[in-house]
């Protein structure tokens, strides 16, 4: 249901990078830790860009695997389930290398031909 | 007219955590400790509240309630003779889930932050959306009752994972319940290894020393290089 507020902060970031340029699609990356719905997104999305440059724009996005490492004996692995220990000496002084991303990484926005001197 | 491509690399949330930033220097300036204070609805956070706050003398206590709907918490609260105040997340389109940091900002004006040293901000219940939003606390504390079953660390590490202390209210019911407790407690140290726990009943008032004790501590702890 937060959906509804991540969009506005989505539509927020896509439209201070397009500087009035219609936006037509915003990528996202979204890691396997936070509890985001890509596909409530998208229909937050749909309603919240009504009236900005991202009218009509697609989101699309990357999911990021929950990786992990162990600061102790140096065991990098992906995160399967929500259990925060290495499985190698059962640290749980460990480190997340991804999986906490909720970036907006790239807009494509419309420009005209740069016909000007250059 | 063709397309480019534009580089953001931005957290989306970035806004809602320069706003708890601000949050967070009002408070400091004003010497205040904030706890921020989560869990599912019908929890116990605010009968929790009520127990604590009821008894404790030697710090000055002001809570920030926040619901959907209604005044009913904030209206339970005030008997005990401490300031409080309301937001409600309903302005309309939907009313929101959680706190958000600019929601905060907006009640802070009306907040009595000389007078206090301990804000509690009561979000509103849910075990998702709150975990997502920093409001600019010091501390974040989560209510998990025995009624919900030793499986929620596991379904919300977010909630689990972001929380230093995890109040288990409730344990009156234990007899009655198949809740295996030690599961429960196994399965928040798997989600977060740094969690504290301390098992609690409103009902029987068992705990809430310690719980009294530990926001104590908190504002203590202010001012103390870590």
């Amino acid at each position: 249901m937060h959906e509804l507020s991540l969009s506005a902060a989505i539509v927020d970031t896509a439209v201070k990078h397009a500087e009035g340029r219609q936006v037509r699609v915003v990528s996202l990356r979204i890691g396997r830790l936070r509890q985001v719905v890509p596909d409530s997104l998208e229909f937050y999305f749909g309603f919240v860009a009504r009236d900005t440059v991202c009218e009509g724009a697609r989101l699309e996005h990357t999911l990021v695997p929950a990786r992990m490492r162990c600061p102790a004996c140096s065991q990098e692995w992906e995160l399967e389930s929500p259990i925060f220990r290495c499985p190698s000496c059962s640290s749980t002084d460990i480190t997340i290398v991804t999986g906490n991303e909720f970036e907006v990484e790239s807009i494509d926005v419309e420009e005209e031909p740069c016909i000007s001197r250059k | 007219m063709h397309l480019k491509k534009v580089r953001v690399v931005k957290d989306a949330l970035d806004a809602n955590t320069t706003i708890a930033q601000a949050n967070r220097a009002d408070f400091d300036r004003a010497g205040v400790t904030v706890v921020n204070l989560m869990s599912a609805p019908g929890a116990g956070k605010t009968t929790l509240l009520e127990r604590a706050l009821a008894g404790l003398d030697s710090i000055a206590v002001g809570v920030l309630e926040g619901d959907v709907q209604g005044s009913f918490d904030a209206d339970r609260l005030a008997r005990l003779h401490i300031p409080v105040t309301q937001i409600n997340t309903d302005p309309g389109f939907g009313g929101e889930c959680h706190l958000d940091a600019n929601m905060v900002r907006s009640a802070i004006p009306s907040l009595p932050l000389e007078e206090i040293d301990l804000l509690i901000i009561e979000n509103v219940g849910n075990l998702v959306c709150p975990a997502e939003f920093k409001v600019g606390e010091d501390a974040r504390v989560m209510v998990s009752s025995v009624t919900e079953g030793e499986d929620k660390p596991l379904k919300y590490p977010l909630m689990f994972r972001t929380c230093e202390l995890v109040l288990v209210n409730k344990i009156d019911l234990l007899p009655h319940l198949d809740f295996d407790l030690e599961a429960f407690l196994r399965n928040v140290e798997a989600v977060n290894p740094e969690a504290q726990h301390m098992l609690v009943s409103a009902r029987t008032g068992e705990g809430i020393e310690a719980w009294r004790e530990w926001l104590i501590r908190t504002v203590a702890r202010r001012g103390v290089p870590a």
